[in-house]
């Protein structure tokens, strides 16, 4: 999974991007939700919108359903513009958005029967799909149970399955497994995998840093814009100095002491240690152990770690001069 | 617009309306219990009124007076005073809403010509009033027209005879039954819908919905067709209780009003969902739902006030409002039997009213999600 980016399928030869965002803006009053977006993706890919809450993930996804009317700019997605053809859009996509947004007061078959019937399903292939949905999610025998009555994860996995019923060309899904555990989330991650295997086009939304590795790409947001889009492992290696983690008796504080130190490019929290980046390994040290125990912080270890996606949008933002919203 | 999607929401909607009990006792059970308590308790038949007697004459005659007002049925004696202005305390006090006084030597004059006796009444329901003062004036004609006959042996000179057509007894039961489904059904038609398309905001499932090939007008559509359904219920219930509980006369045609309150549903039902699509929340669509169709449905549907009495402007409201066709409509094909030669007026102006409440809760959608 490190290199997720080795094992993408090759790229639709010629023909148009899957979706094509150009210009794509929104704002609210004053407020600008989605700042200039500009992306392609290619089909079979897994594109991975990453950034803190209020990045604008979620108002770009909108937009690219067709559900949201862009301020300006422009959207394609399976060869038809958002804002001209927003049905013909539709019957192409399949949509899962953060909240659980099945109906809970529904079965399980009656949340499968009233999606076939919205996409038009009918005959074989309707009974064909409802049962396919059924086996992906493990809910065969448990057909006539409320919906709401059932376990996240599982409910999670039954909207992917009424979201992909009439196997759609592009798949948007918007932060699919916020809530759900660690199990449940890595099942989830195989499904991706497969159905972008098999060629579906996939643009995912998330704030799990760890689970843009499942991605072909990512693109990192913040505050509205794209700050950089890439295959994960070339964006770690843009990164290209040392990073440090310090484990201290008190990382808030430590992160406010070593930020802005001498010879230290910058320091954030991250988890229980702090992450330091720096340009001379052996001089940081010394800097650091010296600047903690000036102002009595206790020191733990410190050790060299290898970037991770976290770093690298930190490191971005503050090199363009931004804050990370949320 | 395909059948099929439209019949996805409609099965839908009618799932989650048989899983909600809110919607099943608004829809099932407040009509019905509605109808029958209203129909007891409403009732603008004005009788036994409260007379108190100043008898100054004291005489075969007077007494005679006031026996035609008792015999009547409308009055009852419920006071006889000593002094005249006892009459002020009387009427005052609430102990009685009419004083009938007779001066000393009614029954001498009687027996020469004119003789006058007064009829004091509490004027503070101004209804009341007028009614017991027809009254009054018929019971004291028909006792004046006995007393010329017999005592005076004179020819009288002209009889009115009037004949109330499609009441004859006016019995107000039969104009508050129909009258009164059209009013409750009004009232619960908005109310049923409020809350349709707000909640699918406020719960996140619209966003899914409109994620899908389905359309504005199949989900307006599908979502109308169970409360379409459940109002024609309430509807075929209300003319069961009105005819067999309460003797309320159905002269028309059933299929008739049937086909006048599904047009007259759609437009109330549409205005609901369009609180609902405009608003995107439970709880003000429902609000405003009551204030706008409550006290309409009320006093301007011509339930309780006759539209014709009204001032002109009220009169030019009541034609935004559908119940006011509906309680026209109601009433015509309960008490008169008439058909659509003569509701025409009411079937295009409530088919009018509901395209446009449902044009407008499509509209309104559309604004919100592409």
């Amino acid at each position: 999974m490190a290199d997720a980016a080795a094992s993408a399928p090759p790229f639709a030869e010629g023909g148009e991007a899957v979706i094509v965002a150009d210009g794509l803006t929104r704002r609210f009053g004053d407020f600008v939700a989605v700042d200039d977006l500009s992306f392609a993706v290619e089909a079979g890919e897994i594109l991975g919108f990453l950034g803190p809450n209020g990045a604008g993930k979620t108002t770009a996804i909108r937009m690219l359903i067709g559900s949201l009317p862009p301020t300006s700019g422009t959207a394609r997605v399976a060869g038809h513009d958002v804002a001209v053809e927003p049905y013909a859009v539709r019957r192409a996509i399949g949509y899962m958005s953060q909240l659980f947004s099945l109906y809970g007061d529904l079965t399980v078959r009656e949340n499968l029967d009233l999606f076939a019937g919205l996409y038009d399903l009918s005959g074989e292939r309707r009974s064909g799909r409802i049962r396919w949905a059924l086996a992906n999610a493990e809910l065969e025998g448990r057909e006539e149970q409320l919906t709401a009555m059932l376990p996240l994860g599982l409910k999670q996995r039954l909207a992917l399955g009424s979201a992909i019923l009439h196997e759609p060309a592009v798949l948007f899904l918007d932060e699919p497994t916020s809530g759900v555990d660690p199990a449940a989330r890595r099942a989830f991650w195989e499904l991706i995998s497969d159905l972008a295997a098999g060629g579906t086009t996939i643009l995912v939304s998330t704030h799990y840093m760890e689970e843009a590795e499942h991605c072909h790409r990512v693109a990192l947001m913040n505050r509205g814009r794209l700050i950089a889009i890439d295959a994960p492992s070339a964006l770690k290696a843009s990164l290209e100095r040392p990073i440090l983690e310090v484990r201290t008796s008190d990382p808030s504080r430590a992160a406010a002491i070593l930020d802005g130190l001498e010879e230290l490019e910058d320091a954030t929290m991250f988890g229980r240690t702090v992450h330091v980046v720096v340009s001379d390994e052996a001089v940081a040290r010394e800097r650091i152990a010296a600047a903690l125990e000036r102002e009595g912080v206790e020191l733990g270890e410190v050790r060299r770690v290898r970037p991770t996606l976290e770093d690298v949008f930190v490191s971005l933002v503050r090199k363009s001069g931004g804050v990370v919203a949320g | 617009m395909t059948f099929g999607r439209t019949l996805a929401i409609a099965r839908k909607e009618a799932l989650q309306l048989r899983r909600d009990p809110r919607s099943l006792t608004l829809g099932f059970l407040i009509p019905p219990f509605l109808i029958v308590f209203f129909g007891y308790a409403i009732t603008f038949d004005v009788d036994d009124i409260r007379l108190a007697v100043w008898d100054a004459d004291r005489t075969q005659a007077s007494a005679r007076l006031v026996d035609a007002f008792v015999a009547s049925g409308y009055f009852r004696v419920v006071d006889r005073l000593e002094r005249y202005p006892d009459a002020t305390e009387a009427l005052q006090s609430g102990d009685a809403l009419a004083v009938l006084a007779i001066p000393r030597g009614y029954a001498r004059d009687l027996a020469a010509g004119p003789s006058p006796v007064q009829l004091l009444v509490d004027g503070s329901d101004a209804n009341t009033a007028t009614i017991a003062i027809e009254y009054a004036q018929g019971i004291a004609s028909a006792h004046s027209r006995r007393v010329t006959l017999a005592e005076r042996d004179a020819r009288p000179t002209l009889v009115p005879d009037s004949r109330a057509w499609y009441n004859p007894s006016l019995d107000s039961r039969n104009m508050v039954v129909p009258g009164l489904v059209a009013v409750i059904i009004s009232i619960l038609a908005a109310l049923l819908t409020a809350l349709t398309i707000a909640r699918e905001w406020e719960r996140g499932t619209m966003e899914q919905l409109v994620s899908t090939p389905v359309t504005r007008l199949e989900i307006v559509a599908g979502k109308l067709a169970p409360y379409l359904a459940i109002g024609l219920f309430d509807v075929l219930l209300a003319v069961g209780i009105g005819t067999l509980l309460f003797d309320v006369p159905f002269r028309g045609s059933l299929l008739l009003l049937l086909a006048m309150t599904s047009v007259f549903l759609l437009a109330a039902l549409g205005f609901g969902m369009f609180l609902s699509a405009a608003l995107k929340s439970q709880v003000l669509a429902t609000q405003f739902a009551i204030v706008a169709t409550y006290l309409p449905a009320l006093l301007l549907s011509g339930f309780i006030f006759a539209i014709a009495n009204m001032p002109r402007v009220l009169q030019l409201a009541t034609y935004l409002f559908p119940a006011r066709y509906y309680v026209t409509v109601t009433k015509a094909i309960f008490l008169k039997g008439v058909g659509i030669e003569v509701l025409w007026p009411q079937a295009l102006l409530l088919s009018a009213l509901a395209s446009l409440a449902i044009a407008a809760t499509v509209a309104v959608f559309r604004k919100e999600v592409a």
